[in-house]
């Protein structure tokens, strides 16, 4: 096998034992992110199951198309991405230069919908708690099909919101931040000579983020009574 | 690592699987099943889920030891959102007191 002749740290047995450990050492910090986002979670829960209308109202204001694409769009970057790590495994520098940046562009095009087509009509609808909170009039008709009405405690699942697909946004940056350095780095052929680690472990950390939104998604858009 | 590379169509075929568990799980938003909507949409999520990690990250073909961490935080995950859940679930909430001055006067007919 090729990868017995790669070199490894002194306290590695092998090359191979030395990647399992950092795959492991990676995952380890996941779970940490996981109790993060899983606090998250927690408190959504908790405060939906308390004020179940008024989430359900938040949650029908969610415009669903954007919701659905933005899933597509993110699910197509997990495949780039898995495929650029299969690419540095097969040492095809040019492959995982292609499919890094075709990870890149689908998750800056995530971040695109997400701040054109959803934030920035939320800011001028009004439904920022604390900044810019005055529920519109034609965005309360379209939840409860009365003008003018009052929806009680939307605010809370609108904090929801914004934390838990901001955090998620500031997750896929630093993501992004990670996959410049692989480019630059792999550039040089870094990770195709049969140590690639490092793209193991970015890929990791890109589907990790992807599984919040997995999550996410359902939580905040399809939950809410639609039908 | 020693590990042959995954074929592409194993990739490409979780990655269908996932756009088709998105679209039933849209479909499903739509239809009322009362309070199975909500376990419908985190089962899928939970299927997605596990498509993700055990073929994009590859947890099938990692070491014991990587399995047994990653289940490991999954039930601390659990623990987090069940107990904490067990309260507000469970809790039978009484109404408050009624104040002993009502803000607006009561009219006598």
């Amino acid at each position: 096998m090729a990868t017995t002749e790669l070199a490894h740290a002194h306290q590695f047995d092998d090359a191979e034992q030395q990647f399992d450990a950092a795959t492991l050492g990676m995952w380890v910090f996941l779970l940490t992110e996981i109790m993060f986002f899983g606090g998250l979670f927690c408190g959504y829960a908790v405060y939906r199951s308390q004020y179940l209308p008024s989430f359900e109202a938040g949650s029908r204001l969610l415009d669903i198309r954007f919701g659905v694409t933005n899933t597509a769009v993110l699910l197509a970057s997990s495949l780039t991405m898995a495929l650029a790590v299969r690419a540095a495994q097969t040492r095809r520098r040019n492959a995982l230069m292609t499919f890094v940046l075709l990870t890149m562009l689908l998750g800056i095009a995530f971040l695109g919908i997400k701040f054109f087509f959803e934030w920035i009509p939320d800011w001028k609808d009004g439904v920022v708690p604390g900044l810019h909170w005055v529920p519109a009039a034609e965005v309360v008709e379209r939840v409860t099909g009365r003008a003018g009405a009052v929806l009680p405690n939307v605010e809370l699942f609108f904090v929801f919101y914004f934390f838990m697909t901001g955090m998620h946004a500031l997750h896929m940056v630093v993501g992004l931040g990670i996959m410049t350095y692989l480019l630059l780095k792999g550039r040089t052929g870094a990770f195709t000579s049969g140590h690639f680690t490092p793209v193991e472990t970015s890929g990791l950390y890109w589907h990790f983020v992807d599984i919040v939104w997995i999550f996410l998604f359902p939580l905040l858009y399809l939950i809410g009574g639609r039908y | 690592m020693s590990e042959e590379p995954v074929p592409v169509r194993t990739y490409l075929t979780i990655f269908a699987c996932l756009l088709a568990l998105t679209a039933l799980t849209t479909g499903v938003a739509f239809i009322d099943l009362g309070p199975l909507n909500t376990v419908a949409a985190l089962t899928i999520a939970v299927v997605k889920m596990l498509l993700v990690i055990l073929f994009f990250m590859n947890l099938r073909h990692s070491p014991r030891l990587t399995k047994v961490v990653v289940v490991a935080g999954f039930f601390w995950l659990l623990l987090l959102i069940g107990l904490t859940l067990s309260d507000p679930l469970t809790r039978h909430w009484t109404p408050g007191p009624s104040p002993w001055i009502t803000t607006t006067p009561q009219s006598q007919p």
